[in-house]
């Protein structure tokens, strides 16, 4: 396994996605001899684990049992240890699109933070391309190096540990893309700027407040960056739900059974409405919002270096 | 027969975008060809050499010359009012008529010389707000300051100009709902894709785009062949279509329970792809022209994708015709060795997909289509390997829900989610920033999932059976295969 490659069998020393259910899920560290404890009972990595093919059901100790998935850069994000607060794959699929990422391209990120986005810019511009990754906190940027080598990607990525607005990203006249998610991020631009690559490229900078996008989107104007964008994504997340409504007794005369009335006054939908078990009451399906969903993550501020 | 230079210059036989503001169109870059773009006329033999993301203006004659850099616009002591409640709409504030101003533009005035005179011309201009000065100046330089920049194709303006331009075409797929599905489909170098999509071949450029040439992706068409004419506007090199594979979809059923052969495939001549292709495309026009508002600028964009294939056939057809006259028997001989080498080699390539698929293997399923989604996944997902994720596109959510409910069914699928993402695009001014006024009610919804091994234990039993009486005619089927 690797977080760039697709294997087929769980190997010693994998990362791999323990999935209990409904969203419950966590990773593991697969190591002979050890063994994990779920709420379903224990899996024993080296009999349970190595050697299944992933994607298999695995039978835990108290006869529960769980789906061990291949890792990829968005269930690690949904499973990542937090150091910092992250970016989810909502925002990290309009970065990697609007910042025009693919195979070979060359992208500065700063900060590193618990390397939600690293991962997937990384799986993005692998085999070819490298991202340059600076982050000013000393035991987080040791630990996003730590946690590359262990999914196999510590060739694709550089780490330093430095101030990016002090010190810029310690690469000039290379990048294709620059990405920052820092308090202050208008006074890196002068640095992304030297970062990006001399025929040009783009930026993206990622706020929570609209008062650092107005300082930022100021800086870029002044840097002579173009196609100045901000955009904010939201994702609604639906639950299908089959929903009964009851139909309302208006007094109808005895002769019509409840229930067969309306539908029989709607015939056409008798095809969505299917079998009702209980009389009196309409059946369908529908996508039921979720009661509470994230209204805010950041704003995201895209420009051209041309 | 066009060179193709490297490093980021135009260079002539390239696929394009023009972009004028926030309105793009892609063109192919050739010499001598008149476009129209945004009520202009001009000829891109000029731009031929520049930097792409280079800004031209438009001169007479339709020729073009990269902008100078930004002229400041004498900032005199600026004078500006504090609020309107002494500024009346009597319609007489601009003192240059329409024929003034015509009279203007036919003398070749240039458009920023245009705009100064109409500020001066304006009555109450002085009396407006900083702001509102601000705001004026920015509609008169948007309608005669033209500026025009030849930037190159990728996914992002693609997907934008495709939902701006032709959303018909691409079922209302939104360019941050493209974005989503090649995120939740892990799309990356090394994969093996099956995609089926008809978006004209968008959703393709863009997984083609994501896996840079590294690994395979089999699409999967129905009728006569696979459209990829926005697949074409990216210009892709040569070697990343080395791994793409088509396969019908109408042959799915049979590969599936392994009577599929070539050979009953009805043997056209290689050209019916091409004709069927082009059917289909003339059909969704019509479509979208139907479609009212979208009608102008569709039908313009419709007719500029469409010219680069029928170039491209038309010069086939041209080089085919000098050689028939050269020499007509030999022409005649090599046209049907020709043709016989063709259809071969279809079948070769379809005999290809065909093993692909059949090993059951693949990394990724996309699907993006006009067609209802259960009957797709519950067949496709057959071809993909456990613990890979899933996506689809449909423009409504009820035919999504009806698929989660049977993927449920179906088994072999976790972590089943369906979505929908809003985009807001904002102005962020010093004083002035809010979202936009408008923004796009709907870009469709997504189901994703990631597929396990599927359960044998209870309720396949006659599965099992079935799997059994497939195996002889499999095995048939690989001998005719080899035949061929």
């Amino acid at each position: 396994m690797s977080f760039v490659e697709y294997g087929d069998t769980i190997k010693d020393g994998d990362t791999a996605i323990v999935f209990l259910g409904h969203e419950s899920m966590f990773p593991v560290k697969v190591q002979h001899g050890t063994v994990t404890q779920t709420k379903y009972g224990v899996i024993r990595h080296s009999t349970d684990l190595i050697g299944k093919k992933y994607g298999s059901k695995v039978t835990c100790s108290k006869g529960g049992w769980v789906f061990i998935l291949h890792p990829t850069p968005e269930l690690w994000t949904m499973n990542l240890p937090h150091r910092t607060q992250i970016l989810y794959s909502t925002d990290i699929s309009v970065i990697t699109m609007m910042l025009e990422l693919k195979p070979g391209s060359i992208v500065c990120e700063s900060g590193t933070g618990s390397g939600s986005l690293s991962h997937a810019l990384i799986r993005t511009v692998a085999p070819t391309g490298h991202l340059y990754t600076v982050e000013f906190h000393q035991q987080r940027a040791e630990k996003a190096k730590e946690e590359f080598r262990e999914h196999g990607v510590e060739h694709l990525v550089t780490v330093t540990n430095q101030d990016v607005c002090k010190n810029g990203f310690g690469v000039s006249d290379i990048a294709d893309a620059v990405f920052l998610d820092i308090p202050s991020p208008w006074e890196a631009i002068g640095h992304a700027k030297s970062a990006l690559k001399a025929e040009g490229g783009r930026i993206c900078s990622f706020s929570p407040c609209i008062e650092q996008v107005q300082r930022t989107c100021l800086a870029m104007e002044e840097y002579g960056f173009t196609e100045i964008n901000t955009l904010e994504i939201l994702l609604r997340v639906y639950n299908v739900r089959t929903i009964s409504l009851q139909i309302p007794d208006l007094g109808k005369a005895a002769e019509d059974n409840s229930g067969t009335g309306f539908d029989s006054s709607n015939p056409s939908n008798q095809g969505i409405l299917g079998t009702n078990p209980q009389p009196g009451a309409v059946q369908f399906k529908s996508g039921v919002p979720l009661k509470e969903m994230v209204g805010h993550t950041g704003y995201l501020t895209f420009a051209t270096k041309s | 027969a066009a060179e193709r230079c490297p490093g980021p210059r135009i260079c002539e036989g390239d696929c394009a975008v023009l972009k004028r503001d926030d309105v793009f169109k892609a063109v192919p870059v050739l010499r001598r060809r008149k476009i129209i773009f945004e009520k202009q006329w001009f000829y891109l033999d000029n731009a031929i050499g520049h930097a792409y993301g280079t800004a031209f203006e438009v001169m007479g004659g339709g020729v073009l010359q990269p902008k100078q850099g930004v002229e400041e616009t004498a900032a005199e002591t600026k004078e500006a009012g504090t609020d309107n409640r002494n500024i009346v709409d009597d319609g007489k504030s601009q003192k240059l008529t329409h024929d003034d101003i015509k009279a203007l533009k036919d003398k070749g005035i240039k458009g920023q010389e245009i705009v100064q005179q109409l500020i001066e011309n304006s009555t109450t201009f002085r009396d407006k707000t900083e702001f509102a000065q601000d705001k004026y100046i920015k509609k008169k330089k948007k309608k005669y300051e033209a500026v025009i920049t030849i930037v190159k194709p990728s996914t992002r303006i693609l997907s934008t100009m495709y939902y701006a331009r032709e959303p018909g075409k691409i079922n209302h797929l939104r360019y941050d709902t493209l974005a989503q599905m090649l995120t939740l489909g892990n799309v990356r170098a090394g994969s093996k894709m099956i995609v089926m999509e008809t978006c004209a071949g968008l959703v393709l450029g863009a997984v083609m785009e994501r896996m840079g040439g590294y690994g395979s992706i089999i699409q999967m068409y129905p009728g006569g062949g696979p459209v990829r004419a926005a697949t074409s506007c990216f210009g892709f090199p040569k070697p990343f279509f080395n791994n793409l594979h088509e396969f019908p979809l109408s042959k799915v059923d049979s590969l599936l329970c392994g009577t599929f052969s070539t050979e009953t495939l009805p043997s056209e001549p290689e050209d019916n792809t091409l004709a069927e292709e082009e059917t289909n495309g003339s059909i969704e026009e019509k479509q979208t022209a139907t479609q009212g508002a979208e009608e102008e600028s569709s039908a313009e964009a419709a007719m500029e994708i469409n010219q680069t294939e029928e170039q491209e056939t038309m010069d086939v057809v041209n080089a085919e015709d000098v050689e028939f006259k050269e020499n007509k028997d030999k022409e005649n001989k090599e046209n049907v060795r020709e043709k016989q080498r063709k259809q071969w080699e279809r079948r070769k390539k379809l005999i290809e997909a065909a093993a692909l698929l059949r090993e059951k293997n693949a990394d990724g399923l996309i699907v993006a289509s006009k067609f209802h989604p259960t009957p797709l996944l519950l067949s496709l997902l057959e071809f993909v390997a456990p613990s890979r994720p899933f996506v689809v596109y449909c423009q409504y959510k009820e035919p999504l829900l009806e698929c989660y409910t049977k993927l449920r069914e179906r088994g072999g699928v976790i972590n089943l989610k369906l979505s929908e993402t809003w985009l807001r695009n904002y102005q962020v001014l010093p004083d002035r920033s809010h979202p936009k006024l408008t923004m796009s009610g709907g870009g469709g919804y997504l189901l994703s999932g990631i597929t396990v091994v599927l359960d044998k234990g209870k309720s396949d039993a006659s599965n099992l059976e079935a799997l059994k009486m497939e195996e002889p005619s499999s095995k048939r089927c690989k001998v005719q295969d080899l035949h061929c």
